[in-house]
């Protein structure tokens, strides 16, 4: 796999963990307020990201590279390493799974529990906010990755397309089945994402700190199945603490298991 | 006057906290460790010895720590545990 191809699969799958986070909020807002209030809470979101991106762009390549990537790297490391965290949380049953319906379901019935109250152009404030929000927090995250990880690999074309691809891709799927894109694998997703961030995260980070990798880009190949392979072990090992934390039920006794879930 | 200024002070730290948690997350840990790994990383590099093993070294310790710490030490079983006897049956009053 090439630099490039690595690149391209990594903001492209991150991306679209993004998108599908948005893309329930909206639906939620959509069906449960009004699809046009909604739809404005998209285009602002939208436009307030391009604002962002604008201001941003231009800076990121000013700043000298070595630098850049020291910051960008350890930035990286520290998303990345707080996705394979919940991700081996998840995996290992320690932290309930990431589920698509019961979010949405919970944001259906926060949103319709409301009076409608009509601002300027908006028939439904509430709708716009939640729509707005949910386009601008989820939107901030493709920005960074694409920037971080364009900037860094002299290709953030690739990386805006990668980001594009996912987040059309998403969309156009949430439009057509107006429900929440629950078979999106987005757990296992999430732990890919999480070993690619911490993998790129830690070559650029320790290369802007003045280390040399020993084969250069090609270490790459090397970090990203280790961590990996890694974090895999890790979530054998949590399962196996787990099981023998949970005691076995005797008559008589209500099993315990419903108090392990973390946060 | 003093409304507005608890207003401002109010929204400063929602901006504070929101950018806290984008950036650092669940655990304190985990930045405060990459942060010192790097800084690691650049004095050994200064020093003209070869330091790309020392994140990665990091991370070896620090993933299981943070895991440990999110599930109370279930990577390292405080005690072994035994098996349980049921739950006494719950007590009667005495016959009057």
């Amino acid at each position: 796999m090439g630099a490039a191809s690595a690149l391209f699969l990594a903001v492209f799958l991150a991306c679209v963990v993004e998108a599908v986070e948005a893309t329930t909020i909206v639906l939620a807002a959509g069906t449960g307020r009004d699809w046009r209030s909604a739809g404005l809470g998209v285009g602002a979101g939208l436009a307030t990201l391009a604002v962002i991106v604008a201001a941003l762009g231009p800076a990121v390549s000013e700043v000298p590279l070595r630098g850049l990537r020291v910051v960008v790297g350890a930035l990286l490391l520290i998303f990345g390493l707080q996705w394979i965290r919940k991700a081996v949380l998840r995996a290992s049953g320690h932290k309930a799974l990431h589920d698509e319906e019961v979010l949405y379901a919970r944001h259906l019935a926060e949103a319709t529990g409301l009076q409608a109250r009509r601002a300027a152009f908006v028939p439904d404030w509430y709708g716009f906010t939640l729509s707005y929000k949910g386009v601008l927090l989820e939107g901030l995250e493709v920005v960074f990755i694409v920037l971080t990880f364009g900037s860094n690999d002299h290709n953030i074309g690739l990386a805006a397309i990668a980001a594009g691809a996912a987040v059309v891709l998403v969309a156009v799927a949430g439009l057509a089945v107006r429900a929440p894109l629950a078979r999106v694998p987005e757990n296992t997703m999430k732990f890919v994402v999480g070993v690619m961030l911490t993998s790129f995260g830690l070559f650029w980070g320790a290369e802007g700190a003045g280390a040399r990798w020993p084969g250069s880009d090609a270490a790459l190949l090397v970090i990203i199945p280790a961590i990996g392979l890694y974090a895999l072990a890790l979530v054998a090992l949590l399962r196996r603490a787990r099981r023998r934390e949970v005691p076995v039920p005797v008559p008589a006794e209500v099993p315990a298991a419903a108090s392990s879930e973390v946060r | 006057m003093a409304e507005t200024g608890r207003g401002l002070a109010a929204r400063i730290r929602a901006f504070g906290a929101f950018w806290y948690d984008f950036v650092i997350g669940d655990d304190w840990l985990v930045a405060a460790t990459v942060v010192a790994g790097l800084a690691g990383t650049y004095g050994l590099s200064r020093a003209g010895v070869a330091g790309w093993w020392l994140v990665p070294a990091v991370l070896v310790v620090l993933l299981p720590v943070s895991l440990s710490r999110a599930v109370s030490g279930s990577l390292l079983p405080r005690r072994i545990r035994g098996p349980r006897r049921p739950p006494a049956a719950p007590r009667t009053p005495p016959p009057s």
